[in-house]
């Protein structure tokens, strides 16, 4: 559905910053005279894309993490949705 | 250079994370705290109003020859950290041109030190290599260029200096030293005819961020609101090229055109409502809930030097006069819109009416609106304007440019350069 291979290695964008703030209770991802208060499932899918794991890995480790299943779905989506709004990009 | 505000009198609507559509410049919802009241997570250090260039459309107050000695490094520092304490993560360093302070590096050494994300606002003027890598090294994480037109003489015309080529150089710096490129470009009507050329322009930079901000009417750009405000035609040009020109890039650059308020019919959401997200230093450590802020009267705004951030934020006044709705008169009081807009902005109610507590003018249930209207009515009289300042019915008193010894006139009283609220032209 969104074309992102399991093989992709996103990372946070160049120029953007993600980092947890305390004060927010949240994960934001800050960029130019801008910023984003990311919700938990973003902040825990975005956090995990440091350009080395692939996807698929981001996958296995939230379903570990969390004790679900079927996530590929949810992290394609998002990963599609952020390389769009140039949040992440894609490392090889 | 402090021609745009960083979060802009135009904050974008607060936002969402994922699956929502975040607005592209917007600060997370408001934190509710015990206070009742979310932290100041944008912070603007307005460190110096010294400024090698002379803009016309400049917000800064045209009085700003009488404030007070600039705050010293300790000072500065010292802000940092208390605002990072509550929350804050945003930081602009603006001015003036933030430049003249020789403590820049210092600064931002010691504000990426604490985490914060931050934004240089500048002309480009005093940027030299070794300062590009030393603020590289020191943290800084982006820097936003302002440029006046895309052609090297409306950009000195307006700013009254030669810079054009200088600006040009340090925007291959920024890029040579991987920065985001983001440019700004203030829009008004000597220079909106301009839009295709100024977009072409930052595309030919590899510009990622282009702010075309049509001029707020704050400090001198209010002096000069009758040489500064563009025709309706002259807006929907500039939109229809801004529309195209995006259609054809695509997401590989942001465009902001910040819309000038006069020809709407409902007033932004200044700041997100004074006193919500958004805290201004200006250089003598006046703490401000908006950079315009300065101009309304009886504010008796804190300074740095004698309270503590956290005080100043809860607990002034000043921070607390604009929260809620309880300032707020007819129409703004009964209007279901008031949670959406706060009424507009304080500092256009105070400016056009005279009261800071009206509904900014700009709505049209707003009593005063024909003030607006009269206004942009006398902009479409004026007819399409050549640069070099000669529209076809040229306002009475000439373009005022930014200037020390002007400012100092405003100080003295000269009543043909007063920034005096209400009905002015």
């Amino acid at each position: 559905m969104s074309g992102i291979p399991d093989t992709a290695k996103p990372a946070v964008a160049h120029g953007m910053r993600l980092q947890w703030e305390p004060a927010q209770e949240a994960h934001v991802l800050l960029y130019p005279e801008g910023m984003v208060k990311l919700n938990s499932s973003a902040g825990a899918i975005m956090s995990r894309c440091d350009g080395v794991r692939t996807v698929a890995e981001i996958v296995a480790d939230l379903e570990r993490t969390y004790g679900l299943t079927g996530l590929s779905g949810d992290v394609a989506a998002f990963v599609a949705l952020a390389l769009d709004k140039r949040w992440l990009e894609l490392r090889e | 250079m402090s021609a745009t505000p960083p979060v802009g009198h135009g904050l974008a609507a607060p936002n969402a994370a994922v699956g929502a559509t975040p607005a592209p410049r917007g600060v997370g919802p408001p934190l509710k705290t015990a206070h009742g009241v979310g932290p100041p997570l944008w912070l603007l250090l307005e460190l110096t109003y010294r400024c090698p260039l002379h803009c016309v459309y400049c917000y800064n107050p045209t009085d700003f020859a009488n404030t007070g000695a600039e705050l010293a490094t300790a000072d500065w520092i010292r802000v940092l950290r208390e605002a990072r304490a509550l929350g804050a993560v945003q930081l602009g360093l603006s001015g003036g041109e933030p430049l003249v302070r020789e403590d820049l590096e210092p600064l931002v050494a010691e504000a990426h030190a604490l985490g914060f994300y931050i934004n240089l606002i500048t002309s480009g003027v005093g940027m030299s290599e070794v300062r590009m890598r030393a603020l590289k090294e020191a943290g800084l994480d982006h820097i936003q260029l302002s440029f006046q037109d895309s052609k090297r003489e409306l950009n000195d015309f307006l700013s009254s200096t030669r810079t054009f080529e200088r600006k040009s150089q340090v925007a291959s710096l920024i890029r040579q030293h991987g920065y985001p490129m983001v440019l700004n470009v203030v829009l008004h009507r000597l220079n909106i005819d301009h839009v295709g050329e100024i977009l072409e322009m930052a595309e030919a930079m590899g510009a990622q961020y282009v702010e075309l901000a049509n001029t707020q009417y704050y400090g001198w750009a209010w002096l000069n609101r009758a040489h500064l405000l563009p025709s309706r035609a002259q807006l929907e040009r500039a939109e229809a090229v801004t529309r195209r020109f995006r259609e054809r890039v695509g997401n590989r650059m942001q465009i902001y055109f910040v819309v000038p308020d006069y020809f709407e019919t409902r007033p932004k959401a200044c700041m997100n409502g004074l006193g919500s997200v958004f805290l201004a230093i200006a250089p003598d450590g006046t703490a401000m809930p908006c950079h315009a802020a300065r101009m309304l009267p009886g504010l008796n705004l804190p300074n740095v030097r004698d309270a503590d951030i956290r005080a100043i934020w809860y607990d002034s006044p000043a921070f607390n006069r604009f929260r809620g709705e309880a300032w707020m008169k007819e129409p703004c009081r009964s209007c279901p819109e008031r949670s959406r807009d706060f009424g507009g902005c304080r500092c256009q109610a105070y400016l056009l009416t005279g009261d800071p507590d009206n509904a900014d003018p700009v709505c049209d249930l707003s009593p005063h609106h024909a003030l607006v209207t009269a206004a942009v009515a006398r902009a479409e009289q004026a007819g399409s304007a050549a640069p070099a300042a000669a529209p076809a019915t040229a306002p009475e008193r000439p373009l005022v440019f930014r200037d020390h010894r002007v400012s100092i006139a405003v100080v003295t009283g000269d009543p043909a350069r007063g920034s005096a609220p209400a009905g002015r032209t």
